[in-house]
């Protein structure tokens, strides 16, 4: 069993749940489930092709899994995934 | 409705004026109730795009909002939004904002013109993100 940590923003679509647990082996399996049981979720972890959105961090015991092997990162039972976002943002760039 | 007292709206002009023609950008701490967003505290972050983007875009990274998050639950808060500048443009949300925006956070937004802050707006991302809705500041 691993647990996964939503900040704020997303506990919105999980009714309202902080930690969540699953049983899976790796974090992209995890996040699979995770967007399964809540699929409002998926638009705001995914881009349109289905990859992690550049601004989404996943850490694996407060370490970022991009350190490891990034989704493909292998999971055992009482780890802690935390979806961390990146804040970005800007002014309207006029086109060139 | 996002409430903000006026030395809270002080600190966030005062930080968008320093780092003109640069963006600068912010946490806000605080509690949601009722559909009503009271910010307890402002947090000012050093903005980590590179210096020539720095004009137009800014960035916290997730190092940054988990230093917030951790700040937010010691001193039972929540994180509740983030503040930025446009530096010489109006106080409205880019497409670029749209795009690397969440849901439930208050977006605020300080127009800064010729160096001096100007209209303050705030929005909050739909859930299907297709726009932001405006939000009142009181
Ligand atoms: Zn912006």
């Amino acid at each position: 069993m691993i647990t996964i940590q939503l900040p704020t923003a997303l506990r919105t679509f999980t009714d309202g749940q902080a930690d969540l647990q699953f049983e899976a082996l790796t974090v992209e399996a995890a996040l699979c489930q995770l967007t399964e049981q809540f699929a409002d979720l998926q638009r705001h972890l995914f881009d349109d092709n289905g990859k992690l959105r550049s601004f989404v961090n996943v850490y694996l015991n407060d370490e970022d899994v991009r350190s490891f092997d990034g989704v493909n990162t292998s999971l055992k039972d009482g780890d802690v995934l935390m979806l961390i976002p990146a804040i970005a943002g800007g002014r309207e760039t006029p086109r060139t | 409705m996002l409430t903000l007292t006026q030395e809270q709206i002080g600190t966030i002009c005062k930080h968008a004026e320093t780092e003109y023609p640069s963006e600068c950008c912010g946490a806000m701490l605080g509690r949601f109730d009722n559909g009503i967003c009271t910010v307890c505290e402002v947090l000012p972050i050093s903005n980590q795009r590179e210096e020539a983007a720095k004009y137009h875009r800014f960035l916290i990274t997730s190092q940054e909002f988990l230093q917030c998050e951790k700040q937010a639950r010691k001193q039972n808060l929540e994180v509740v939004g983030f503040y930025h500048s446009h530096p010489d443009h109006p106080a409205k949300p880019s497409q670029y904002d749209l795009e690397h925006s969440l849901p439930v956070y208050s977006y605020l937004i300080v127009s800064v013109q010729q160096g001096k802050s100007d209209k303050m707006t705030s929005w909050i991302l739909q859930n299907d993100r297709s726009q932001f809705n405006e939000e009142e500041i009181k």
